[in-house]
């Protein structure tokens, strides 16, 4: 009887020590800077700990847990090198220690970012398809944006009153695309301004900055064929400090009294110092800016405001080519796709179903 | 009696000095509610276990010190208050100074806390998101020494923080570009550590439609208001709770000018119809 | 090839740049964090550049005694003042070319270039943003006038919004029981701001991310140069 117990027990320590597994291995469609652990021991065991072992540095704990299954993924290592992993598993009066070792490797795509993928290509696609379309003859409709329209009618004021035009690129550096898009609109204004001789004024607060304006505005008297009317200094360095540009716009306004003030790119807690300032000088004021929180001072103090997307429409507006308007008609299916997509994620959280969330998601987390 | 448009504001700039000035000079001490973006900030720093390395981002300039300020200081406070190490940073240049004050300021009432074992000062780097973006891969290459000019590898609370991803939270302080925005898109979006922060008030809406489910930002203090509600969540009476009288005092005033506007444009709209009926009736009688 | 360079860089960085976002392969990264200190350099002696463009321009001014030249005298040597000052001397615990101006800070209680920020400075630009307040009033007044059904409901929620934000918001409604809770002024400015405003705030954000593909495709094609000043 005690011969048939002791092998029962015999028999049962061998199907649980077999059954205790410790894996690693190199996470799939990563940049090869994670290992996934998996595990599953006995669930007689009261602690698990997981450390990673490696030659040049100490030993490290990843994990302490209680569970007897579960996985791990080690992250921030280097690809392309071999870790090692022990498994230390305390029981009630024994413990066990399991190794595992896995290289890392850099995949060429990250899945997470697919749903990413799918969208981008999907928008940029179709931008692509309309100014092949374009190039092609076919004729895009734009409505009108008052903001832009009423470039002449400021620079005619300007003309009139033989006072200068007063262009603020934003606050922004070189590295944000609103500034890119000022730019631009400063590129066609410049051109007109050199037309009708009027000058044009252009306080940059970055560098960077200063010098693609610099660049700019040469290149739009060249353009209208009057170079010798161009003046360098008139596109001028400030100041990095964001109150201490304000001030020297301010002055600018007070003192030279602009007839026109245009406000175009990225703008934050000044915005108001700015144009509710022009605003007391008379001036006839548009402004600018993809930054949503500050569109309502503007549209409080300005005569016109260009919404958001816009600011990027602008170039298209003015140059009519059309190759630009059609990717503008790129950005329409851009939006249709995007309603699409809430309506449809509407439904299926509703619905309870989160798959379309996490599929799109998957970038960000 | 009309008053011209300069006038008009003067007085409006008048009254609103005065109006300003007052509660300042004569501290009323009205309370304020706990929002819920305030809560989440706090929340993040309460229940980060001790001895974590975290991260505080001056990004702003004297100008805007006012509302942010206050901020930095209590949020210092309370991560020295819950035992964390803190990093200092800045992606604007005066940045540098802000932090230097707030940490003085807050040293006063932890004179044990030590340079380069529970907090250090990083500096400034010019680059803003680019910068962010090569602290995500290797602080020590960003900031090879601190402020002091103390070797990263010098320094003791940084013994075991390489990169980004080794702090438990980044909290920027910002008062435009770069800022807040900026350690969003790389420290939460690419790097996943928990990101908060402060900006002032009238940058405040475009940053919350990214406290969101995905968490893209932890809470957020909007403005003086909500400095003033973190400092009386951890049980600090600093400047933010004594300014928020002046600012309520403000925000009531903005309400009498509003209705005095209205009643202004309704008298002047009166005025008009009367006179366009007595001009009507004036011709009806010529005509007749 | 002089006006070609530029785009065709703007064309390769461009590309590598979205496809190291999607492929996290060698030699993506390496590349893209090359390209990224390029920048910071790159940005770091463009500092450089403001500052000539700085001095060249309020030089000119001053020389030629144009309008207004005594501000730029006042601008140019506060500049030249806190550079001399913070080169000799250092600003707070960093030495200058002379050292740590003892005899000075005995004197003064701190570093000349410290005491001119904390006692200039400062003060300056925290004025410059104090003048929001005044700017907020002015406008307020101007702006919140009713007109019609828009313009009611833009006060009725401006209103609620401002009273919010203050303590007496907290104190109005402070007295309602807490099954009313949803009704104090904070939580329905915290309403306000939390969905309306989020949500026209995403509707702008949305399009306008949309506008940023197409103009940064715009500029990686090659098709949109004005910015480099070029013909379209």
């Amino acid at each position: 009887m005690r011969k048939t117990l002791l092998s029962l027990l015999f028999l049962i320590l061998i199907g649980l020590l077999m059954a205790n597994t410790f894996s690693a291995k190199d996470s799939p469609w990563d940049n090869g800077k994670s290992i996934d652990l998996v595990w599953e021991i006995s669930p007689m065991a009261i602690k698990v700990e997981i450390c990673r072992q490696d030659a040049d540095e100490p030993k490290r704990v990843l994990l302490t847990c209680s569970d007897p299954s579960g996985s791990f993924r080690d992250n921030e290592l280097e690809p392309n090198n071999e870790y090692h992993y022990q498994l230390k598993a305390y029981f009630q009066d024994d413990d066990l220690t399991l190794s595992a070792s896995a290289q890392t490797r850099a995949q060429w795509f990250y899945m997470g970012k697919l749903g990413f993928l799918l969208l981008l290509l999907l928008v940029c696609g179709a931008i692509l398809y309309y100014i092949q379309a374009a190039r092609h003859g076919k004729e895009f409709f734009i409505r009108r944006i008052a903001g832009l329209d009423s470039m002449e009618e400021a620079i005619g004021r300007a003309t009139e009153k033989g006072k200068p035009i007063l262009y603020v690129p934003g606050i922004s550096d070189l590295d944000d695309i609103q500034t890119i898009a000022s730019l631009t609109i400063l590129s066609h204004l410049a051109e007109r301004a050199a037309e009708y001789d009027t000058e044009i004024i252009v306080p940059c607060r970055f560098s960077m900055v200063l010098s693609a304006a610099k660049e700019v505005v040469r290149e739009a008297y060249l353009k209208a064929g009057r170079l010798d009317a161009y003046k360098p200094d008139n596109v001028f360095y400030l100041t990095d400090d964001q109150f201490g540009f304000v001030a020297g716009i301010d002055g600018i306004m007070l003192r030279r009294k602009p007839a026109a003030n245009f406000f175009m790119g990225s703008f934050y807690a000044e915005s108001l110092i700015l144009a509710e300032t022009g605003f007391a000088t008379g001036a006839i004021q548009t402004a600018g800016t993809a930054q949503a929180h500050q569109l309502p001072f503007f549209v409080v103090t300005c005569d016109y405001t260009l919404i958001g997307e816009e600011l990027f429409a602008a170039s298209a507006y003015l140059s009519k080519d059309p190759q630009q308007l059609g990717s503008l008609k790129g950005h329409d299916f851009g939006k249709l796709v995007i309603i699409l997509l809430i309506i449809l994620g509407v439904i299926l959280e509703i619905l309870e179903t989160s798959n379309l969330k996490e599929f799109i998601a998957g970038a960000i987390s | 009696m009309k008053i011209s448009v300069l006038a008009e504001r003067r007085i409006i700039y008048l009254v609103l000095l005065i109006a300003v000035a007052l509660p300042l000079l004569f501290p009323i001490g009205w309370k304020t509610e706990v929002s819920g973006y305030t809560q989440m900030a706090y929340d993040l720093i309460e229940n980060t276990p001790e001895n974590k390395v975290v991260i505080i981002s001056f990004d702003y300039d004297p100008s805007t010190m006012t509302e942010l300020q206050p901020m930095g200081e209590a949020m210092i406070e309370h991560a020295f208050k819950r035992d964390q190490k803190i990093i200092a940073t800045a992606l604007w240049p005066m940045g540098v100074q802000m932090a230097e004050q707030a940490f003085e300021k807050v040293l006063r009432d932890y004179p044990d806390k030590k340079r380069g074992l529970d907090y250090v000062n990083l500096g400034y780097k010019v680059g803003g998101m680019v910068t962010i973006q090569a602290m995500g891969r290797d602080l020590k290459e960003v900031y090879p020494n601190d402020t002091r000019n103390t070797p990263y590898d010098q320094i003791p609370l940084l013994a075991n923080t390489r990169r980004l991803k080794d702090v438990a939270w980044v909290s920027s302080l910002s008062s435009g570009v770069p800022g807040l925005k900026e350690w969003m898109m790389v420290a939460r979006d690419s790097y996943n550590v928990p990101v908060t922060g402060g900006c002032t008030a009238v940058s405040a809406p475009g940053f919350f439609p990214y406290v969101n489910e995905q968490r893209q930002l932890t809470g957020l203090l909007g403005g003086l208001k909500a400095a003033s509600e973190y400092e009386s969540l951890i049980g600090r009476l600093g400047s933010a709770t004594t300014k928020m009288d002046a600012q309520s005092v403000a925000h009531l005033l903005i309400l009498v000018f509003i209705a005095l506007g209205n009643i202004k444009v309704f008298v002047a709209k009166k005025k008009k119809t009367t006179k366009t009926k007595a001009f009507i009736i004036k011709r009806r009688k010529s005509n007749d | 090839m002089k006006s070609s360079a530029p785009l065709i860089f703007a064309f390769i960085v461009g590309i590598i740049v979205l496809l190291s976002e999607f492929i996290p392969h060698s030699p993506f990264n390496e590349i893209v964090s090359t390209l990224e200190g390029w920048f910071m350099i790159i940005s770091g002696f463009a500092i450089l550049l403001g500052q000539i463009s700085l001095i060249r321009m309020n030089t000119h001014k001053i020389v030629h005694k144009l309008d207004n030249w005594q501000y730029h005298l006042a601008g140019l040597i506060s500049f030249g003042l806190m550079l001399a000052l913070g080169l000799l001397w250092g600003m707070q615990e960093t030495p200058g070319i002379l050292g740590d101006a003892t005899g000075i800070q005995a004197w003064l209680g701190q570093k000349p270039f410290d005491y001119l920020f904390e006692n200039a400075y400062l003060p300056l630009s925290a004025t410059l943003f104090s003048l929001l307040a005044f700017f907020i009033a002015s406008a307020a007044y101007r702006a919140f006038i009713i007109r019609g059904l828009e313009s009611n409901l833009l006060m009725i929620t401006a209103i609620i919004v401002i009273i919010g934000r203050t303590s007496i918001g907290t104190m109005l409604t402070g007295w309602l029981p807490e099954s009313l809770h949803f009704w104090h002024f904070p939580n329905l400015a915290d309403f306000i701001m939390e969905f309306p405003n989020t949500a026209a705030q995403r509707a702008i954000l949305i399009s306008a991310g949309l506008g940023i593909v197409g103009s940064s495709l715009r500029i990686i094609l090659g098709i949109e140069r004005s910015y480099l000043g070029g013909d379209k």
